[in-house]
């Protein structure tokens, strides 16, 4: 990142980033790794019910995720955060856990719908009212379905809050 | 005696492979439990009910109007044809028919929801077995036919816009040009996919021959649909039991002989061309009229003719001390349970629990009931010097207070329904999807049941995957088609 | 490999269902209990006893031909009726265009009848279906286990009698009120940032 200017000396272009011209940024070690956390957050594919129709048209060109450098990965193993996206079922509970233990931390879970937040419009006997039952969700997304500009909102809201985060990656935490 | 000892130090065992509900191949939460030879399969058990929601059991708890709704999200990829079923089946209990307007706008709404299906199906089909490119052009339509039902409705995918009589409402003459000019431009966009997967040799190479089943053992196995007119049998339900506006179309329903995956694909794909030509026809011939129909016991009436436009919305309802018997009806009639008061006393209404929805004013017998126009907010006492009787209230006051006690009731209640029992199919982009209605008299459905397609299509893949390959169980789920909202309901 | 778009000359309607009721009366007398009519379409309410007979003679006598089974369900009339379940079976015939429905009276002291397997493949998941929401057995079905509810749950969901909110927390399903109550204890281990 080059600046252009005549300043000599540090000069602070946000709150705790000063830059000493042309190309030397002085942070804090906790902005650098939440910047590049929340540039590339990668969701695992859960999709569940018809809210999972809506994320695959934000993935696709019209309402594009990989702008905001989230892309799709299938293995939990391997993904940042998983966006439930559907009507959570108890046959489905233990399935839905086991899935968001096997990612690794820093991890998240987005409640996307208004099934996976209080169950929606289904209060039967095979619903679970709102997976923050047994997930510790972050971001809850409302809707039915939402539509695609709420889910990007929702992510958006998600990268704030972990632009916000201190000393999560540290030993001493 | 080499081969035995070959034998003994080969020992082979069945290898069984879970393809869990989470995989991002199976279109929703479906298990597959595979028992494979190395790697041909032998035996695939699905596993389904992970999307179980008890909608059947929800629609007997709800009014038939209110479970519309939950139609919606049973095939969620093409919601109006969800809806045209409920309503076309819900019509014929009812014994009422939706006016030509509103039936030549739901075979529209019908057959833009099969457009766009397809267009899901094969982007996902296509994203399976490797063609990721589909993927986003097919996206690129459905955002434009999602574009166009907003237009009419608001909504993009859970819409509920086709109604128990008919359409929620008109449509603007501005989606029927946008339509005209999306059939214009879409078949060239199907001859772009086309050019894309048709005669690609690794689409040959990994659809056709797949997942053979001929036309006796398809209907055996109760397929329907494009799955089961890939085989040859000659089965839609727009030709065979017609209903809205498919016998006022002409079109071709395109069948297949070798009943392989290959022969479903380019059964939908002609299905698509042959929408588009419906949806023109239509909108040429769409006649002018009323989008709902008229007919005051199952359908509510529009919102203009309910409440005239002089009826105050500032009414306050009030007991005449003097006149009141204290005989309770108004107070066991009160939905809201604002009416206190002892027997063979009069009764006293608290103004700020009252709904002012009039069942009290229809019930009372003895001209205690009255209502006094701009009357919210008043104190009792005010309300006791304005309350003229009842008999002395204007007439439109009187008509206007009988209105919206029926309306009340309708809603509340729900029509009443003859008893007996319907089965009524339409054919959606997946199959045939069948709604039998028991009534059993009063406004909520005593069972409603509902025969999804994709449950029957899930159930076949035991039979289409066995002696393939695993790479094409992926081809084999895509060709069915299936969705789980409904295959669970 | 060629699909062809046919324009589809169906042949006329088959045989009205109030025929159709009748052959079957002439056929099995003793079986039939009621014929109902209703907006047209005829039920035919008939006892458990031989419904597979009766089945196979609506699929393979060559003037009906009810080769495509549309749906089988059941019914539960707690209280309503005498006896408390019904077995739906909606028949079609995709060559002759004619339909009718069998209702089987099965009794809540002895829920079984008959599996229609034998004569229509397709009817292995419908049956799975009833037993797991209704309880009623199938006598004669390969595999007759829980498909839409977890193997292990309690109770059949759709009968009248079953709550639509489903069990209290501490008498629901163990599948999840284990995953509950172990996530309450691993939720200290969570970030809370």
């Amino acid at each position: 990142m080059l600046i252009e200017t005549s300043a000599t000396g540090l000069v602070e272009v946000e709150k705790g980033v000063k830059v000493l011209p042309p190309n030397l940024i002085v942070t804090t070690l906790d902005k650098v790794i939440n910047w590049g956390r929340l540039s590339s957050i990668w969701p695992t594919t859960f999709g569940l019910a018809c809210c999972a129709i809506e994320m695959m048209a934000v993935g696709a060109s019209h309402y594009d995720f990989d702008r905001f450098g989230i892309i799709f990965r299938g293995s939990p193993r391997q993904a940042d955060c998983v966006i439930v996206a559907g009507t959570v079922t108890k046959k489905m509970v233990p399935v839905v856990r086991r899935v968001y233990d096997q990612i690794p931390e820093p991890r998240y879970v987005v409640a996307m719908g208004s099934c996976a937040c209080t169950g929606g419009v289904f209060k039967t006997y095979s619903t679970v009212q709102g997976c923050d039952s047994f997930l510790p969700v972050d971001v809850f997304v409302p809707g039915c379905p939402p539509r695609p500009e709420t889910l990007l909102e929702g992510m958006m809201m998600l990268q704030e809050k972990i632009r916000k985060e201190r000393a999560r990656w540290s030993p001493w935490r | 005696m080499i081969q035995r000892e070959a034998e003994k130090i080969f020992e082979t065992r069945e290898l069984n492979v879970n393809m869990g509900p989470q995989h991002p191949a199976t279109h929703g939460v479906l298990r597959l439990v595979l028992d494979m030879d190395g790697e041909t399969i032998v035996n695939v058990t699905p596993y389904v009910g992970y999307l179980h929601r008890g909608i059947e059991k929800l629609g007997e708890n709800l009014s038939y109007f209110q479970a519309l709704p939950l139609t919606d999200r049973m095939d969620y990829v093409s919601a109006m044809s969800n809806n045209i079923g409920y309503c076309v089946a819900v019509e014929k209990l009812f014994g009422i028919e939706a006016p030509e307007r509103a039936k030549y706008i739901r075979t529209i709404v019908g057959e833009m929801s099969r457009i766009a299906n397809h267009l899901l199906w094969l982007a996902t089909h296509a994203l399976d077995i490797g063609a990721m490119t589909v993927f986003l052009y097919c996206f690129r339509e459905r955002e434009w036919i999602l574009d166009l039902f907003e237009m009419i409705c608001g909504a993009r995918l859970t819409v509920t816009y086709p109604r128990v009589g008919g359409v929620r409402n008109d449509v603007p003459q501005a989606f029927l040009d946008s339509l005209w000019k999306f059939t214009d431009e879409f078949p060239s966009r199907i001859r772009e996919y086309e050019t894309l997967i048709d005669q690609n040799r690794i689409w040959l190479q990994r659809t056709v021959g797949i997942g053979v089943i001929s036309a006796e053992e398809a209907v055996n196995w109760g397929m329907t649909g494009p799955t089961l007119r890939g085989s040859g049998v000659a089965y839609d339900i727009r030709k065979h039991m017609p209903y809205d506006a498919y016998d006022q179309v002409e079109f071709d329903v395109p069948i297949g002989t070798e009943g392989d995956t290959y022969d479903r694909y380019r059964c939908r794909m002609l299905e698509m061309r042959q929408s588009n030509s419906i949806i023109r026809q239509c909108i040429e011939k769409l006649p002018a009229g009323p989008v709902m129909a008229d007919d005051p016991k199952f359908v509510l009436p529009p919102k203009d003719k309910m409440m005239p436009v002089t009826h105050p919305t500032d009414m306050a309802y009030f007991i005449i001390e003097k006149a009141c018997k204290g005989c309770g009806m108004c107070l066991r009639a009160c939905p809201a349970k604002a009416i206190t008061g002892e027997k063979k006393k009069p009764h006293k209404i608290d103004q700020s629990l009252c709904l002012q929805c009039s069942t009290c004013f229809t019930t009372c017998k003895f001209k205690s009931l009255t209502v006094v126009p701009g009357g919210k907010g008043m104190s009792d006492d005010k309300l006791a010097e304005l309350a003229v009787s009842p008999d002395k209230l204007p007439d439109d006051i009187k008509e206007a207070q009988q209105a919206l006690t029926r309306q009340f009731d309708f809603i509340k209640k729900g029509p009443k329904v003859p008893e007996g029992d319907v089965y009524v199919a339409t054919e959606v982009p997946k199959g045939e999807l069948g709604f039998y209605f028991v009534s059993d008299g009063t406004g909520k459905p005593y069972r409603m049941r509902v025969r999804a397609p994709s449950f029957i299509h899930a159930g076949c893949l035991p039979r289409l995957c066995k002696g393939h390959l695993v790479a094409d169980v992926i081809a084999a789920i895509g060709t069915i088609d299936i969705v789980l909202g409904e295959c669970d309901r | 490999m060629a699909v062809t778009e046919v324009r589809l000359t169906l042949q006329p309607l088959g045989l009205a269902p109030n025929d159709i009721a009748e052959k079957i009366k002439e056929k099995f007398p003793t079986q039939v209990l009621e014929v109902v009519d209703f907006r047209d379409q005829v039920s035919v309410i008939v006892k458990k006893e031989q419904i597979v007979a009766i089945l196979k003679f609506l699929h393979d006598d060559p003037l009906l031909s009810l080769d495509h089974l549309q749906d089988l369900t059941a019914v539960d009339y707690m209280k309503k009726k005498e006896i408390r379940f019904e077995v739906v079976y909606n028949l079609y015939s995709t060559r002759h265009r004619h339909r009718i429905r069998i209702r089987a009276q099965v009794p809540e002291n002895d829920p079984k009848i008959d599996s229609a397997v034998v004569i229509w493949a397709g009817a292995d998941w419908h049956e799975r279906e009833c037993y797991d929401m209704f309880g009623i057995t199938f006598a004669g079905h390969p595999d007759l286990r829980r498909i839409l509810m977890p193997e292990d749950w309690e109770g059949f969901p759709l009968r009248k009698d079953y709550p639509l909110k489903g069990p209290e927390f501490d008498k629901d399903w163990t599948g999840f009120t284990d995953v509950v109550k172990r996530s309450k204890e691993l939720k200290e281990f969570e970030w809370e940032g």
